[in-house]
This record gives structure tokens, C-alpha cells and sequence, in this order.
């Protein structure tokens, strides 16, 4: 599996303050899986997945050290395109939050941003992005209503849809289904299986259950380290550490 | 791709210029006092009220209109906060503080300081006129008042709402009633009050149109209620009027006077609000 | 008497004392609150009697000519008993749309910055600036337009355009009023757009927008109700600003047109005329009737915005 890493994290430390809330940090991602982490709230797995495509940038007081190497191109390089990066990668967040714009123009703010003008082009990502969403078939006769009508669920799928359509090879999920209705939720665990022929696929997630219906490898990240980095079933039947046999059979949470 | 990232640099420069001119502008407005000002500043200016030909450009100071300002914008708050102490314990301890009817007084409030101090000082003086009061110390007080009321109000009502709820349960748990709890969280807040009485008091010094019509002007310092008095501002305004370059001199002059009475007043106030968000913290 | 019926009396008695002190407590709180209300009830209404009070008072005008000739005509003849408030209305306009032109532009572009690009340090240092800046009294908004804004215009924008000109314009009121409501703007946009949750720009950010473009396409969008309550909110304060705006506008009662016309806005002519207005029939009438005017229009506009900007708190606090 590391013959071929889509991402490779090497020695990444994060400082808040005087405070590192993540402790070097190396690991590579393989291309086109679901890998799942998990760990206790507060271990430092949103804040990992955050340095993925630099979201920490403008958040005061944390500095980032170390290595992210994305398709072999370091993304913390001064000299690298922030906005490029960027657009690699969707981002899922743990509530959905829909742009303050139409269903339509959600889909189209990303290829919009990035030079696609034509109207005909335009429909045609929208189209084919809440197709895959699944999303289509509910929305197609208002388009043009805000976002916000659509129900929890829908706008998340939204949102989905929306970072595909800036065609990005990496998803990144933060506890995406947290606010979601138990149907809602399964609609976008799916999504994640189908999607991920095309896409790697980077989850944050503390339902055990979800990582092990989802994701083809896990890491458990605890105080800020990667203490345990193997496949799904292997890491959760079989985990190496003891730490990891703890969490997973909920000593610690 | 260099479209875009031009585009972010150059209203990224653009916001930058903008913000210095903004802020900047309160160093241009205070830079161009203190320089035309401090010329004509001298000890006489504020240790002497205008002698004869004063407004010729002979000699005196603008101690009536020092004093003056003083005594209007200390009664306007103390009155302003004889009113608004009440009341603002009345809209969080007696109304509950968050429903339809406290919520509709605060929209009221902001309302009403938003009335300009014109429109005060013109219901000032129409009330003056009804009650027979001449243009006065009294009067003058009695239009800032209504001018303060709702800082002093809005700026209560904010500090009382950082009180926290269990300070409030826990005395009314313990059997006081609601007068009784209103002591307690009152003796809680005592920096804020100071905070609303500075900011109160700065409002009240600096304005012009409400006292414009109802204090009147007198070159002497008032000793009672009903004598005129003369205001730090419209003292600098009048003297501004004048073709006499020495009286222009002192208006400049008392400008800086007033300047810097507020500057302190303003600094005071947000490092007391400052030292209560701490506390509260 | 029994022991039992004495300590009974006792009982009786320290209970009845009790009760008298509750009640008297009870009464005390009672009587706070009857008194805090009439308070209450009496600083609202001001409002109402500032309302009724100015009516009243510019009743005689109002019997003489009607509010359309009275807010229409030109004609300004105090002597003659002929007041027409178009010149002093459009003075107002004039002023106030130049201030707000000059200052809504920099505002955003303050707010933007403070809260989106500045770093906290710098943020520290800026924000009492602004809050200095309101501090200021107007009388010395107005020193300072005589000493600065009059002369730059008179000497250096000016010439540019017109032949001659003393200063004393619209311009220059304009000026004076923008960096008046600059703390007011400032402050309320950026209390808006502080409220913009992180993750709906970090949304946007993540699609590979640039921060400006988050900021033109998704928080201007959500903060545009904030916007124009702060925008509604800045102009009544430069519909009601006296004596700053009277201190460099030029006090000429012709409509102005051009901005390096003088004006004469209905605030300026209040206060210029204060000394005379006994001594002319009608002409006392017709000045409250001018505060009238003012009062309605600032009323409006500021329950307009004061709406706008409970109902964005609202929308937040759910």
C-alpha cells in the first residue's frame, strides 16, 4: 500500500501556542480507498485533517511544521498555490453549510471560481454532480430556490456535490453525518463506497461502527500521536496496541 | 490563476489603504487640533473666565465655559442616572430580560439615541418655553438628560446582562425579593455603572445642539440653577465665528482643551470595560 | 395560662412578627417595581411626547401652508412669512448621500480587513482607534473641517474643476459627516460579519476561492442585511449631525448643484436661527416644524434598521 501514496504526511507537528496538538505526525494515504480516523474527541483528528488542505492557514496562533505531500508536491512549500491545493480536495464539514445562494449557483461556485463561464458547461456539472448525489431527482424543478429550503440531509449532499464539482481527486470528511438523521447518514456512507473508485477518500469519525462499514483502512490518533495505522477489519479484530484494543472496545471515549 | 491572485493582491492592498485612512483619520483630526491649538493655549485660558473685550482678542480665558460643561454634563448624567438605573433593572429583574416587551424597550432605546441632539434641544427649549423656564443651567441639564438617558439605559442594561443568571437564582433562592436581588447584582456591576457615567458624561460634554438653545451663554461661571451658562463647545463655536485671529486662536485652543477632557474620558471608560470583562471572565 | 398555650402565644406571635416583615418586604418590592415602570413607561415616551410636542408646535405653520408646499417650494421669506424647505431638504440630501458615497466604500473595506486579513495584533491596536474616533464631539469634527477639509478643497481639489470656490460646500460636509459615521459603520459591519460562522468560509475556501472572493461572493451576501441596517442607521445620523456639517457647509439656502456648491441643511438652519425665531411671526412654527420633520424621517429610518439588526441577532441566536 505505501508503493503508491496519494498523500504522504511527513514528520507534521502542530503548535497551538506553546501547546503541540499534534506530535509528528508521518504516514502515507494510498490512492483510492476510504481511510477512516478516529480517536477520542479532542486527540487532534479534525485539526489533521485540516492541515490536509491548509485550512489552518488563518487560524491565529497555530503554526504548522513539517511535510504534506500530495501527488508528490509538498503543499506547505511557501512557494505553493494555497487555491490549487485547495481545489484538489473536497471538504465535507460536520454540519452542512450551504453558501448563501441558490441550489444551483452552490453547484456552480466552484467551477465558477475557477474560469467555466458557458451556461452550457456550467449546467452540465451541475447535472452531473447532484446525479451523483443522488440528489438530482428532488431537486431539478427549483434549482434556483436557496439552499437553505432543502432539508439537513439534502444540503449535505449538496455540499458534496458542490466540492465534486470542482473536481478534486481527494474527498475530506469531518464527522460528516454527525448532525444527520440515521437515513440521511446511510445515503452518505454510500455515497462515500461509490465514490471512492474515483476519489481517496479522508474521514474523521468517532462512530466506530461507521469507520467499519466505510473505510478499507483506519488510523487511531490519540493525544495527538498515530498510534495504530492498519486495515479496517485487521485493526479492529486484531489492534497491535494496547491502547487501540482499549478504544476499541470503548475504555476510553 | 495570476488574474485571481492579482485580483486578491490588489484589494488586499486596497482594504489595507483603507483601513489606514480610517483610522488614520483620528490621528488627522487630533494631529490638527493639537498643532493649531497648542499656540494659543496658555495658563489663562483655563484658570480665567473672559474679561472685558475678551471677544476683541483681550485677554481672559474660557474657565465660565469649562465649569459650564462640567456642571451640565454632571447633572445631565446624574439625572440621566437617577432615570436609568431603574430602569434598567426594571427591563432585566422585573420583565425577565429576554422577552417580547424588554426586547421592544431595547429596540426603543436604540431609538432613541439615535434622535439627534437637535431635535432634544428644540423639545428642550419648546418644553422650556411651556414651563416658562428661561435659558439656563437648569434647562441645559434638563435637554442632555434626555439625551443620555438612552447611553446610560443601553449601556446598563448590557453590563446587568453580564451577570450571570446563577448569581441572580442563587439570591432569589435564598428568599429575597426581586428589589432585594436588583441590591445585589447593582453592587455587581459598580465598575460598569462608572463605564456608562464615562461614556454618558463624554456624550454630554461634547454636544452641541441640545444646549444650544436651552443653557444659553454667560461670560460668568453660574452659581445658581437658573443663571445661564456657557458650554466648552459652543464657546469654541462661537469664538470660531469671530474675524478676530486671536479669538480664532482660542477657539483652537479651547478645541484642544475640549479634546483632550474626552480623549481621557474615552480612554478611561474602555480600559474600565476592559478591567469588567476580565472580572467576568 | 398553661405553658403550652404561652409558648403557643409565642409562637403565634414571632409568626405574625414574620409575616409583618415579609409583607413589608414584599410590599417594598411591590412599591420598587410600580415606581420603575412609571420610570420606565415615562423615558420610552419621550419618543411620543418629542412627537406630539413638535407637532403641536408647528401647527400655526401647518394652517397656513400645506406639507406639500411647505416641503416643495423654494421660496424662503421668513419676513414674508413664506417658508418653502425644498433648498434646506436638498441640502440634507446633498450632504448625506456624499458621506455615505465616501464612507460606505471604505468601511467595508476597513471591516474586511480588521476582521478577515488582520492579524490579531494588529487588530488590538486598530479597533480603539475606531472607538476613539466616536468619541470625538462634533464641534471638534467641525474645528477640524475649517482647519483641513476647507483648504484642501478651496486649494487643492477645487481648482480642478470649477473656477472658484471658498470651501464652504456640500463637499465639505460630506467629508466631515463620512468621517463621522466611519466608527458607526465599522463597528456594526464587523460585528456582522464576526458573526459569519468559519466553517461556511472555510466551505468556500475549501472549493479553492481566494479570500477576497469568499468575501465578495458569501460573506457581503450574508452580511448584507447587517450591511444596510448600518447604511440606514449612518444616514439618520447624517440627517440629524448640526453642528459640524454647519460649520463647513456654507449655510446658503439654494439647492446646491454641484458638490462645490455651498448647501444649507435643515439641522444648520435650526440651530443658525434659534436667536431670532421669537421675534418673527410664524417663524418659531416653522422651525419646530423643521425638528418635526427631522424627528419623522430619523424615527423611521432608525426602527427601519434597529428591525433589520434584531431580527440578523435573531437569526443567529437559533
Amino acid at each position: 500500500m505505501t508503493n503508491n501514496p496519494h498523500i504522504s504526511i511527513q514528520h507534521l507537528n502542530v503548535f497551538a501556542g506553546d501547546q503541540r496538538i499534534l506530535k509528528d505526525i508521518s504516514i502515507n494515504i494510498p490512492n483510492k480507498k476510504v481511510i477512516s480516523i478516529i480517536g477520542p474527541s479532542g486527540c487532534g483528528k479534525t485539526t489533521l485533517l485540516k492541515c490536509f488542505n491548509r485550512l489552518l492557514d488563518d487560524t491565529p496562533d497555530i503554526k504548522v511544521t513539517g511535510k504534506v505531500l500530495v501527488d508528490g508536491e509538498n503543499i506547505y512549500d511557501p512557494k505553493a498555490e494555497v487555491t490549487h491545493i485547495r481545489k484538489k480536495m473536497g471538504l465535507l464539514s460536520q454540519r452542512p453549510y450551504p453558501l448563501p445562494m441558490s441550489i444551483y449557483d452552490n453547484v456552480a461556485y466552484g467551477p465558477r471560481i475557477h474560469g467555466t463561464r458557458k451556461k452550457v458547461d456550467l449546467d452540465k456539472i451541475v447535472e452531473t454532480q447532484l446525479k451523483a448525489t443522488g440528489l438530482w431527482n428532488e431537486v431539478k424543478d427549483r434549482l434556483n430556490a436557496p439552499a437553505t429550503r432543502l432539508s439537513i440531509g439534502q444540503q449535505q449532499r449538496l455540499c458534496l456535490a458542490r466540492g465534486l464539482a470542482v473536481e478534486p481527486e481527494i474527498i475530506l470528511g469531518d464527522e460528516s453525518t454527525s448532525a444527520l438523521d440515521p437515513v440521511s447518514t446511510s445515503i452518505i456512507e454510500d455515497l462515500f463506497i461509490k465514490l471512492k473508485e474515483q476519489y481517496t477518500i479522508v474521514l474523521v469519525t468517532h462512530i466506530l461502527r461507521q469507520a467499519r462499514r466505510v473505510s478499507d483502512y483506519i488510523i487511531f490518533v490519540y493525544m495527538g500521536k498515530i498510534i495504530e495505522f492498519g486495515p479496517t477489519e485487521e485493526l479492529l479484530l486484531n489492534p497491535q496496541e494496547e491502547l487501540t484494543k482499549e478504544y476499541v472496545k470503548g475504555f476510553i471515549s | 490563476m495570476i488574474r485571481r491572485k492579482l485580483e486578491e493582491n490588489f484589494f488586499r492592498i486596497l482594504m489595507a489603504l483603507a483601513t489606514i485612512l480610517v483610522a488614520g483619520s483620528f490621528f488627522l483630526i487630533v494631529g490638527t487640533i493639537f498643532y493649531k491649538g497648542i499656540p494659543s493655549m496658555s495658563w489663562d485660558m483655563i484658570s480665567k473666565v473672559p474679561g472685558g473685550g475678551f471677544y476683541i482678542g483681550k485677554e481672559g480665558g474660557v474657565l465660565n465655559a469649562i465649569i459650564g460643561s462640567l456642571y451640565v454634563a454632571g447633572g445631565a448624567t446624574g439625572l440621566g442616572l437617577l432615570i436609568s438605573i431603574p430602569v434598567a433593572i426594571y427591563m432585566n429583574m422585573y420583565l425577565g430580560g429576554k422577552n417580547i416587551i424588554a426586547n421592544g424597550l431595547r429596540i426603543a432605546f436604540d431609538v432613541l439615541f439615535g434622535i439627534p441632539s437637535i431635535v432634544y434641544g428644540a423639545f428642550g427649549f419648546f418644553i422650556m418655553v411651556y414651563f416658562g423656564i428661561r435659558a439656563s443651567l437648569l434647562g441645559g441639564i434638563l435637554a442632555v438628560t434626555l439625551l443620555v438617558i438612552p447611553i446610560l439605559v443601553r449601556t446598563l442594561d448590557e453590563v446587568i446582562q453580564t451577570v450571570p443568571k446563577e448569581l441572580r437564582d442563587a439570591s432569589l433562592s435564598l428568599g429575597a425579593t426581586r428589589w432585594e436581588m436588583a441590591k445585589v447584582v447593582l453592587r455587581q456591576i459598580r465598575p460598569g455603572i462608572f463605564t456608562a457615567i464615562l461614556l454618558s458624561f463624554g456624550r454630554a460634554i461634547g454636544d452641541v445642539a441640545s444646549v444650544l438653545f436651552t443653557a444659553g451663554f454667560s461670560d460668568n461661571i453660574p452659581t445658581s440653577l437658573h443663571q445661564p451658562a456657557a458650554t466648552l463647545p459652543l464657546a469654541i463655536f462661537f469664538q470660531l465665528g469671530s474675524p478676530v485671529a486671536e479669538v480664532q486662536g482660542r477657539a483652537y485652543a479651547s478645541a484642544l482643551i475640549l479634546t483632550i477632557i474626552v480623549l481621557i474620558i474615552t480612554i478611561l471608560s474602555s480600559v474600565l470595560s476592559k478591567r469588567l470583562s476580565k472580572n467576568i471572565k | 395560662m398553661t405553658i403550652t398555650k404561652i409558648k403557643l402565644y409565642n409562637y403565634c406571635n414571632a409568626y405574625n412578627h414574620y409575616n409583618q416583615i415579609m409583607s413589608f418586604r414584599l410590599l417594598k418590592d411591590k412599591a420598587y417595581s410600580k415606581l420603575m415602570l412609571v420610570f420606565t413607561s415615562l423615558s420610552v415616551s419621550i419618543v411620543l411626547f418629542i412627537g406630539i410636542g413638535l407637532y403641536c408646535k408647528s401647527l400655526p405653520v401647518l394652517h397656513k401652508s400645506s406639507w406639500g408646499s411647505l416641503l416643495t417650494s423654494s421660496e424662503w421669506k421668513p419676513l414674508k412669512g413664506l417658508f418653502g424647505f425644498f433648498p434646506f431638504i436638498m441640502g440634507t440630501l446633498w450632504v448625506t448621500a456624499i458621506s455615505i458615497l465616501i464612507a460606505l466604500p471604505l468601511c467595508l473595506l476597513t471591516s474586511f480587513y480588521i476582521t478577515e486579513y488582520a492579524p490579531n495584533r494588529i487588530r488590538k491596536i486598530l479597533v480603539p482607534f475606531v472607538n476613539l474616533l466616536s468619541g470625538i464631539p462634533p464641534v471638534i469634527f467641525g474645528v477640524w473641517g475649517v482647519l483641513f477639509i476647507i483648504p484642501l478643497i478651496q486649494d487643492h481639489i477645487a481648482p480642478h474643476f470649477v473656477e472658484f470656490s471658498t470651501g464652504y460646500s456640500v463637499l465639505a460636509g460630506g467629508i466631515v459627516l463620512a468621517v463621522m459615521i466611519f466608527p458607526l459603520i465599522v463597528s456594526i459591519v464587523c460585528e456582522v460579519l464576526n458573526t459569519i460562522p468559519g466553517e461556511l468560509k472555510d466551505a468556500s475556501l475549501a472549493l479553492g476561492a481566494t479570500k477576497w472572493e469568499t468575501i465578495r461572493k458569501v460573506s457581503v451576501r450574508k452580511a448584507t442585511p447587517g450591511i444596510v441596517a448600518a447604511v440606514v442607521l449612518a444616514i439618520s445620523r447624517a440627517f440629524g449631525e448640526t453642528i459640524a456639517v454647519l460649520m463647513v457647509c456654507g449655510n446658503n439656502p439654494v439647492v446646491p448643484h454641484s458638490i462645490f456648491d455651498p448647501g444649507y441643511p435643515l439641522p444648520a438652519l435650526i440651530a443658525n436661527n434659534y436667536g431670532e425665531m421669537m421675534s418673527i411671526p410664524l417663524y418659531d412654527s416653522a422651525l419646530m416644524f423643521a425638528a418635526l420633520l427631522l424627528f419623522i424621517i430619523i424615527l423611521l429610518f432608525n426602527i427601519i434598521s434597529r428591525l433589520i439588526l434584531a431580527r440578523v441577532e435573531r437569526k443567529l441566536a437559533v
